[in-house]
This record gives C-alpha cells, structure tokens and sequence, in this order.
C-alpha cells in the first residue's frame, strides 16, 4: 500500500509542477462558466425600446406600464411616427419598437381584432428574438388576464394579435442549458485527455519501462495515475456546481449528493476513455489529438450543448445517443432543474456505468496483449 | 548460485524470431556485456528477463526465479537503467530518489540514509533539491544508476547506460559498475562502445538473434586473432552479411 501512495504521491508533484496546466484547469472552467454565464446569455435585461403609441387609451396605458414594469424593457424614446422607429435603430437607441395603432384601445373593448406590431433590430437575430418573445409573452398574459376578468360580461372574446417579425423561438437558451455543457466538456477534458497525457509521457520517456520492471503491478500503475485525476476533476466539479448555483443562480431542485455521484461516475467513465486512448498510443501529441477529436469535438457540437439534438439531421442524431456527455447533461439538468431522482435517471446512469465497464475493460486487454 | 540461467531462450514475434535459442550463464557479482548491433535482439532479451516480455520458448531463471510464473520476484530483485533516460525531470533529486524508494517499499528511514549516502557520494549537495531537468545528461545517468542500486538489487539490468555521454563522465560510471560488482552486484550491461566491451568480466555477442560468441574479453581476441573488441565485433558482423 505504501508503494501505491509513492505512486500518487509522484503523480501529485508532476501536475503540481506543472504550473500552467494548473491554472488552465482551473481557470479553464470559471472562464467557460462566465462566458456562457454572462456574456453569451440571450437573457434580457432593461433593454431600450422605443414606443410609437398612436392610441394613448386605457389598454395601450396598461400594456406599456407591464412591459416597461417587467425589468426586461426601458423606454429609451417616445417615438411620433414610423419614420422616427428607422431613426431611433439606425442611430442603435432602440433595440425593439412596439407599434400600437389608434384605436387599439377601441378595437380591444369591442373584441375586434386589436393589433400591436413588434419591431426589432435583427442585426442581433438571437437577442431580436428573444426581446420579441418576451414583450409577446407579457402582452398575452394581458391579453389573458382581460380576458378571464371579462368573460362573462362579453360576448365576444377580446383578442389581440401580436404581430413580430421574428418567430418565436421556444428553445430559450441561457445557462441552463450551458452549465451542464460546460461540466461535461471540462469534466472529460482534464479527465480523459490529462490521462491519457500523462500515461503517454511515461511511456515517450522510458520511465513507463521503468515502471513496469519495479514491483509495482499494473493495477497500482493505473489506479496510481486514476486516483489524482479523479480527485482533480471531482473537485473542478464541485467548483462549477458552486459558480452555476452561487454565481448563475441555476436551481439546485434534487439530491445533492446525487449529482455529486453522478458527477463521480462520469469523472470515472471519462477517465476510462483516456485509459483507452492511452492504451492505444505511445505519444502524447496522438494522445492528446485523440482526446481533441474524439472527444471534445463531438462533446461540444454533438451532445446537445450548443446544437439541439432534436434540430439535427438523422444520422447525427444517430452518433449523438453514443456521446456520453449527451447522457451526463440529461443527468445533470434532470437533478438540477426538473429535481427528479434516479427513478426517472436510471437509463441514463446505466448507460454511463455501462460505457466506464467497456471502456476499462477494453483498455485493460489492450494493456495485457502488450505485455504478452 | 547462477545469477541468470537461459536454456533455448525465444521470442517470436510473428514470423519474426527476435531471440533465437539463447543459452547463457552470468554468474554472481560478474560483468556481463551483451553485445549486438542495433535490432540484434539484445533488448527483446532483456525485457524477457526483466518479466515484461513472455518469452515464446525455452527456459530462464533471474536470481532463480522463474521468469514465466515468478515476474513478480524477479521484479523485487533486480534493477533496471534504460538507454532513455529513466528519472523524473519535473522532480527534484531528492523526490526522484524517494519515490523510487517508496515504489520498492524501502522504509523512510532507510530512503533518507540513502539520499544522503547517494547526494553526498556524487557531489549533489547543491542541486539536491533542484528538478532533475536542470543537471547535466552525465550526472543524470550517474544518478538514473545509483537509483537503480537503490534497493541492493541482485541484478541489475543496464540498458546502453552511457550512451551519448562524454569519455570522463563514461569512465567514472565504469568505476561505479566495478564498486557495484565488488559488492557482489550481478551487471547485466548492453552497450555500442567497444571499448566499454573490454570492461566486462566476460562478452556475448549477439547477431540476428543468436548469440555468436561468448567468452572473456580475451579468449574473444584470441580466438579471433585481433586485437581489439572491434575486431571480434566486425569479423562476427561481417561474417553472417557474407552468407
């Protein structure tokens, strides 16, 4: 036993020497965290708007107190005419317009059909999206909560048509969906690719043979290498979990300590996929290229992350369901957001477990024909 | 007792007979040079008797344990030095030297006494706690091969230990082969410098497999009728090209 802590003792002082790596993998996820976090959020906050209001009635009124009451929207400028709407976007005062017509007000009472017009800069198309969705969302629930007050006195249903010209995009992405991402891909790199480094360099050094003529076995071998960077990636983890919850404010609904396990689980099934690719190569530039390609690649366009899978062609849908990251976001946003348990998560575990038995098995047979 | 005993020693790797019938004897405390040119079989033979190659056929004994069912004896007892350099240059001197002792299960103690006895004999004081990285190729070689001795091996294994490495630096790592050997230390030695040949108690040379030649530095001269180590190794080469 004391000879596998000499052995993790030593892999401890390489990555602890290796002051740049360190830091990237460290800093590598606070960095990813905050820029998907912040910066690339479509979230919307005290947009400026212009309001082009040719109706000064009661139900305009009230629409425009429940946007600009929202938090999302600021009136930047009273506008008197359409012409004023091109100024105001050309001069990038405004990021949406909302066109109310004379007599809305009138139309609305009468339950004719009332019309308010969204326009937006679609020069940024994600966020032109999103602040149409949002100001059409505020106006329906008027439009509902009018309705649900007047429906016994009115005949007709009182409608208003939001006319925008963006379509509504249903898949509002915001760190959500991005700090899973973000934990599977830092979680298999420092894992799988720092392994499959670190078996390859003792092995272009010569201190692999070294190594293996000592008493050392080749479990302690491959344990001694595993333990450090399980211990590594567990707690870069627990660090992402804390700046998505601290920092993001992303729900933390389930068990803790089921994400913490699966986490685990997926820290291990990844570091059993650099042990493969460690298996497979002596040098540390193809390892290091297989852990890019292989992996991080397909993580990042494949799994889910950036792209919805449901929105990919056919066979990339096919390759997505054997990218383990695909299954580790469903586990963390299941336990995360939806707050659901293991009943509802076992399929996806079992296929995590299930790919870590292959992987570890396939790279100990191809460790065992090399001796033999 | 015979500190390495091959009977028909072989490994095939495919149609390729990499070791071909080797028989051998190296004696306790002897200098064994095993000579060869490059893809002669030498390493192959080493890393059977090292247990981290199956031999195909034939039978071995290192420090008399079996090298098919004993590996893992054989491990305890023997030290090995490969031509690629074998320590740790992202560590210091004194860490390379502990975890090599930890991996052998050396007691702390004992590591510590060693450290010093190690530093202290090859004039590291200074550098003692400086990553390996930053010493000179011949210092490191000199240390790889005290690391080696670290846990009082029986054998030890000694893969072109000197190569690349300058005259001076070359004839005080012979020193320390011969303090070792005085100790009772079997050297298992592999090495292209023929000079270095004339070193070794006794030389096999090894071609295409099979080992041509075996005998004391001088019964190889003699029998050749040369006068150097150089001569035995051309005529031999030279000879199975001709065939």
């Amino acid at each position: 036993m004391n000879r596998f802590f000499a052995f993790v003792k030593k892999e401890f002082l390489h990555i602890l020497r290796d002051r740049r790596t360190l830091l990237i993998l460290f800093g590598l996820p606070f960095l990813q965290v905050l820029l998907f976090g912040f910066a690339l959020t479509n979230e919307i906050k005290n947009a400026n708007i212009g309001l082009l209001d040719n109706d000064h009635g009661a139900h305009s009124q009230q629409i425009t107190n429940r946007l600009l009451s929202s938090g999302y929207f600021q009136l930047r400028a009273n506008l008197q005419s359409y012409r004023d709407i091109d100024a105001a976007f050309r001069q990038n005062k405004i990021k949406l317009a909302v066109v109310i017509p004379a007599n809305f007000t009138n139309d609305y009472a009468h339950g004719w059909s009332a019309q308010i017009q969204l326009v937006s800069d679609a020069t940024e198309q994600n966020s032109a999206i999103s602040l149409t969705s949002y100001a059409t969302a505020i106006i329906g629930a008027y439009a509902a909560e009018q309705q649900a007050t007047t429906a016994s006195q009115a005949a007709t249903p009182m409608r208003i048509d939001v006319s925008t010209r963006m379509v509504f995009n249903p898949e509002l992405k915001g760190a959500f969906v991005f700090v899973p991402g973000v934990m599977a891909m830092v979680l298999l790199l420092v894992s799988a690719m720092m392994t499959s480094v670190t078996i390859a360099r003792e092995k272009e050094t010569g201190t692999m043979d070294v190594l293996l003529v000592s008493p050392l076995n080749q479990g302690q071998i491959l344990f001694g290498k595993i333990v450090p960077y399980l211990l590594l990636s567990f707690l870069n983890g627990c660090l992402i979990i804390a700046l998505g919850v601290f920092l993001l404010h992303i729900p933390l609904h389930g068990s803790l300590i089921l994400l913490l396990a699966e986490t685990l689980l997926f820290i291990f099934m990844a570091l059993s996929i650099g042990l493969l690719i460690s298996s497979l190569t002596d040098s540390q530039l193809v390892a290091m290229f297989a852990s890019l390609v292989v992996m991080l690649m397909p993580t990042i366009f494949l799994s889910g992350f950036i792209f919805p899978i449901e929105s990919m062609p056919r066979p990339l849908q096919f390759i997505a369901n054997i990218i383990p990251a695909k299954y580790f976001i469903d586990i963390v946003k299941g336990v995360m957001i939806k707050g659901v348990g293991l009943s509802i998560l076992w399929p996806q575990t079992l296929v995590l477990a299930g790919m870590a038995i292959v992987f570890i098995g396939l790279s100990l047979r191809n460790l065992k024909t090399r001796i033999g | 007792m015979d500190a390495i005993v091959t009977t028909k020693l072989t490994k095939r790797f495919g149609d390729f007979v990499a070791t071909d019938a080797v028989t051998f004897t190296v004696g306790e405390g002897e200098i064994f040079g095993f000579l060869g040119a490059n893809g002669a079989g030498k390493t192959t033979a080493i890393r059977m008797l090292c247990g981290l190659l199956k031999p195909s056929s034939g039978e071995a004994t290192v420090a008399g344990f079996n090298v098919y069912k004993q590996t893992e004896k054989i491990k305890q007892n023997i030290g090995y030095m490969s031509q690629r350099f074998s320590l740790y240059e992202d560590l210091t001197v004194r860490e390379n030297i502990r975890f090599y002792g930890g991996i052998y299960g050396l007691s702390l103690t004992n590591i510590r006494q060693k450290t010093d006895v190690i530093v202290a004999k090859l004039g590291l004081e200074a550098v003692a706690d400086s990553l390996v990285v930053s010493l000179p190729l011949g210092w490191k070689q000199k240390l790889a091969f005290s690391v080696a001795l670290l846990h009082d091996p029986k054998i030890v294994f000694l893969d072109e230990p000197t190569g690349g490495v300058d005259p001076i630096t070359r004839r005080q790592f012979w020193e320390m082969i011969y303090e070792a050997a005085h100790r009772g230390t079997t050297i298992f030695v592999t090495t292209h410098y023929m000079d270095e040949a004339e070193y070794c108690h006794r030389v096999s040379i090894m071609v295409d497999g099979q080992i041509k030649a075996l005998d004391t530095p001088a019964g190889l001269k003699k029998s050749y009728n040369t006068t150097s180590m150089d001569g035995v190794f051309q005529i031999l080469a030279r000879g199975t090209s001709t065939k």
